[in-house]
């Protein structure tokens, strides 16, 4: 098996999605608030997924674009679930190691008073591992 | 009632009076929250892989602490509520997550999802009752134009929050009518703030976040009320509108007549 056949079924194996049962009607970059932001759309990481090509995916500026809002998944007429396929593929890449998107010694310049520690864990929680 | 209480991370240090707010209005309201002990934060965002099980733990230790108790567990943040609903669903319904979850635990008696979550709305709308509510109201906040900031994690994935109607949620604009004040209904209410991604990208949330204030002012709102402190911080930031926002607890503690007494 090709390293990129292993990791679009590691992809699929993550996030429990079956890419297949996407009909195309993007619906979900359709809802996705971070659409302008994407290089990838929400809608074309089910067929970089299908195709094999992942080494295009997982250097998506896309992965650190989603705000796991949901959207696409509530919205996907059949319930594909774009956004566990984003987060497996972001997973794939900080599981690895040095591969964080956030480290601690960059906290210190991004506080302000006010910013709630919700904000602190669950960025620490999408961004490493 | 009694209820477990999980008050979550930023209820301690950011969002205290999300908290205390909460506290003096259940007591208003004649309800018990007795705190969990030794609680750990569930993260904020829920682990979306299917091998995620580690950290998944934080919750299932609350839960099996409500369990214990014989008590519904109950949350004011709406992300602490959305990872604890989740994990709860795993617990039930994922045998795979269940089984090495409960074999890493090694309780008295494994968890299985037993435990009722709630978010205090819930709480409001289905223990109380919003009818219930309205009777114990002592100073309604008549004419005030407020406007529901649901954003995402109360609602959606909506199968399994079963929270509201995730297109057309009502049960916040209930809420409003029951303390006595008009709900403004406008589009974006539904919409994302961005979330965690104003850590590094402080622009994208910004702008999101101008189109929520704008569409609430529009549409007549005076306020926005959240339960979400990532959500009152993101909506804070923005420059789109002058709305002030504040936490759901806030201005039902007004109008039960509690706020001066928290304020204190």
């Amino acid at each position: 098996m090709s390293s990129e056949k292993k990791q679009a079924e590691l992809i699929k194996e993550i996030s429990g999605v079956n890419p297949l049962k996407c009909m195309k009607c993007g619906k979900c970059s359709a809802s996705c608030p971070s659409y302008n932001e994407m290089d990838i759309k929400p809608h074309q990481f089910v067929s970089y997924v299908i195709n094999e090509d992942i080494e295009s995916l997982v250097n998506s500026e896309s992965l650190w674009k989603c705000l796991s809002c949901f959207a696409c998944v509530e919205r996907c007429p059949r319930d594909v679930k774009p956004g566990k396929l984003i987060d497996a593929a972001r997973q794939i890449v900080v599981r690895q190691k040095g591969q964080d998107y956030l480290l601690a010694d960059e906290i210190p310049e991004l506080l302000d008073p006010e910013l709630p520690q919700q904000l602190l864990v669950s960025a620490f929680r999408r961004y490493r591992r | 009632m009694k209820y477990s209480y999980y008050p979550g991370c930023t209820l301690r240090t950011k969002a205290k009076d999300l908290d205390a707010y909460a506290r003096a209005s259940a007591k208003a309201l004649g309800l018990e929250l007795e705190e969990i002990t030794d609680w750990q934060c569930c993260g904020g965002v829920y682990p979306l892989g299917t091998d995620e099980i580690a950290t998944k733990l934080s919750c299932v230790r609350a839960l099996n602490a409500a369990k214990e108790k014989e008590q519904a567990l109950v949350t004011m943040c709406s992300a602490c509520h959305h990872v604890m609903k989740r994990v709860n669903d795993d617990m039930k319904n994922v045998e795979d997550i269940r089984t090495r979850a409960n074999n890493y635990m090694e309780l008295d008696e494994p968890y299985a999802g037993e435990t009722e979550v709630l978010h205090f709305l819930e709480v409001l709308r289905d223990k109380v009752g919003f009818e219930e509510l309205k009777k114990k109201v002592t100073n309604p906040l008549t004419g005030k134009k407020i406007g529901a900031y649901y954003g995402c994690l109360l609602l959606r994935p909506s199968k399994l929050l079963a929270f509201d109607d995730p297109e057309n949620p009502k049960i916040i604009e209930d809420f409003i009518r029951a303390i006595g004040a008009e709900p403004v209904i406008y589009p974006y209410r539904n919409e994302c703030c961005g979330g965690y991604i104003s850590l590094k990208e402080k622009e994208m949330s910004k702008n999101m976040c101008e189109k929520i204030m704008e569409s609430a002012e529009g549409f007549g709102a005076e306020m926005l009320i959240t339960a979400c402190p990532l959500c009152l911080y993101n909506l804070n930031k923005s420059t789109g509108a002058s709305l002030p926002v504040v936490y759901f607890t806030e201005i039902l503690a007004e109008a039960l007549g509690v706020k001066e007494e928290v304020q204190k």
